[in-house]
């Protein structure tokens, strides 16, 4: 993929990174969303949102609590929708390739945040007098850098991670050994258990939670074997 | 509950909007130092122009700067302390109070926030979008059910806050007790569980696709892990798991 075929994904990836941390949290950038939208860029909205939901699974895992670090799922989802939707249908390899290559991206990107957050903590140090003296000027200059560069991080990592990602999954599919049934329960088992496992981690706190869940897996079981 | 004080100076509309659409760029020079504080001056920039003096008086400059410190709050409900900080540097509140009160505001607005939000309401919202997908729902269905739902709250829990600290001031405290804020993340995860419940085996069952040969061995398997990962509790990161996992599976399946 050349620069200019990256670059209206890599400024998807900007805006829903964007939405992260900086403006507006509106959860554009969860990776159901964020996927679903990269795949329409490439023609298979479909596509983005299988594994989007894939993503979105396992990003149920991750609570982006105060100061904590934590892998940056818009761009990743972006990512991830763009390299899947651009596979042919049926390739057994597509779906772990692509999403090994979300997950890839999820952990770099949460890493540049972290930088990124540094940087300012670098030029708030630099105009530290001027705003301790109440200047407007240094305080609106800080605070829109901040957002600019929070733009350009997740453009760059959208635009790197297409560039690296998009001849290695295509190879990688190309050369696929597996059969396509197991691969992709293999992806579904992950997702199945990352998912289960974060959800009791937030809920079980909770009365009556198993019997909740036993509820409403109750009524799904009777919906799948009707169906 | 405290009643909420009268205002001795209203602001107007444009303003207040001005301050709910900043609030949306709240974390915009988040870092390691400040935390929220520079951005919760970027917020209140806009109505500290009317103190006495405008922009150049040095009111206006001594709020800024005390604004601009450190602070800590969820980003949702900083708009509470954004509006009552804002009435109490209009009101010409003592400086010494104001800052005590920023320091006892942070801690509760993290906590309560978190939980109503990252801990609830996010997965409830990302749980009814799933269970849209397996039912069968399309890309626009699935992704407008999501952003729809969760944006209501979003939105209505930020101008909750900002409309809220304004009108009650340093008396804003009390509306901590709201019961959507004690008790929402109790309901909220009991309806989760139920959702949960719904939408894993449903939409699983679609990301699977037609042909059900291996449902057995992916239902067993998923209960294993889930069972593993739940004992392993704070001490594993799952998607760290699911990352690793899927690496050494992709190695395989090249490899072979």
């Amino acid at each position: 993929m050349s620069l200019i075929e990256a670059l209206p994904i890599a400024l998807l990836g900007a805006l829903l990174g964007l939405d992260v941390v900086s403006f507006p949290q509106a959860m554009i950038s969860r990776p159901i969303v964020a996927a679903t939208l990269a795949g329409a860029f490439i023609g298979h909205p479909a596509a983005g949102l299988l594994i989007g939901v894939v993503l979105e699974l396992i990003a149920l895992d991750t609570l982006p609590f105060g100061a904590s670090r934590y892998p940056e799922w818009g761009s990743a989802g972006v990512v991830g929708g763009a390299l899947f939707a651009a596979q042919p249908p049926g390739m057994p390899g597509a779906l772990p390739a692509s999403l090994l290559a979300a997950l890839l991206t999820a952990s770099v990107s949460g890493w540049s945040m972290v930088v990124l957050r540094r940087v300012i903590a670098g030029r708030l140090e630099r105009t530290r007098d001027s705003i301790e003296g109440g200047s407007r000027d240094a305080l609106l200059s800080l605070h829109l850098s901040g957002m600019t560069l929070d733009l350009l991080r997740a453009a760059l990592v959208t635009m790197i991670g297409m560039i690296i990602f998009s001849p290695l999954v295509r190879a990688i599919v190309a050369i696929w050994g597996s059969e396509s049934a197991p691969s992709r329960a293999v992806v579904v088992v992950i997702a199945a258990i990352v998912a289960g496992g974060a959800l009791w981690k937030v809920f079980h706190s909770i009365r009556r939670v198993v019997w909740l869940f036993l509820g409403g897996l109750l009524a799904s079981t009777l919906l799948l074997v009707m169906g | 509950m405290t009643s909420p004080t009268a205002p001795t100076f209203s602001l107007p509309h444009r303003v207040k909007v001005a301050m709910y659409l900043r609030l949306l760029a709240l974390q915009g020079s988040w870092n390691y130092e400040t935390l929220l504080g520079t951005g919760i001056g970027f917020v209140m920039e806009p109505a500290l122009r009317y103190l006495p003096g405008g922009v150049d008086g040095p009111q206006y400059r001594a709020a800024l700067a005390r604004e601009s410190r450190y602070f800590n709050a969820h980003p949702y409900l900083a708009g509470i302390a954004v509006g009552a900080l804002t009435r109490a540097e209009l009101d010409g509140v003592d400086p010494v109070r104001i800052e005590r009160f920023r320091t006892a505001l942070a801690g509760p607005l993290g906590s309560v926030g978190d939980r109503l939000v990252w801990a609830s309401w996010l997965p409830f919202c990302s749980l009814v979008a799933l269970c849209v997908y397996g039912a069968g729902g399309s890309p626009v269905g699935v992704v407008g059910t999501f952003l729809l739902l969760y944006n209501v709250g979003h939105f209505l829990l930020r101008a909750w806050g900002l409309r809220t600290g304004l009108s009650r001031g340093l008396n804003v405290a009390s509306a901590l007790g709201n019961p959507v804020l004690r008790q929402g993340p109790h309901y909220i995860g009991s309806a989760a569980a139920v959702v949960a419940g719904l939408a894993l085996p449903l939409a699983l069952q679609r990301v699977v696709g037609p042909g059900r040969a291996l449902a057995g061995g992916i239902i067993v398997a998923a209960l294993l892990g889930i069972l593993l990962l739940a004992r392993l509790h704070e001490r594993a990161e799952g998607w760290r798991i699911a990352l690793g996992v899927l690496a050494i599976f992709v190695l395989y399946s090249v490899l072979t």
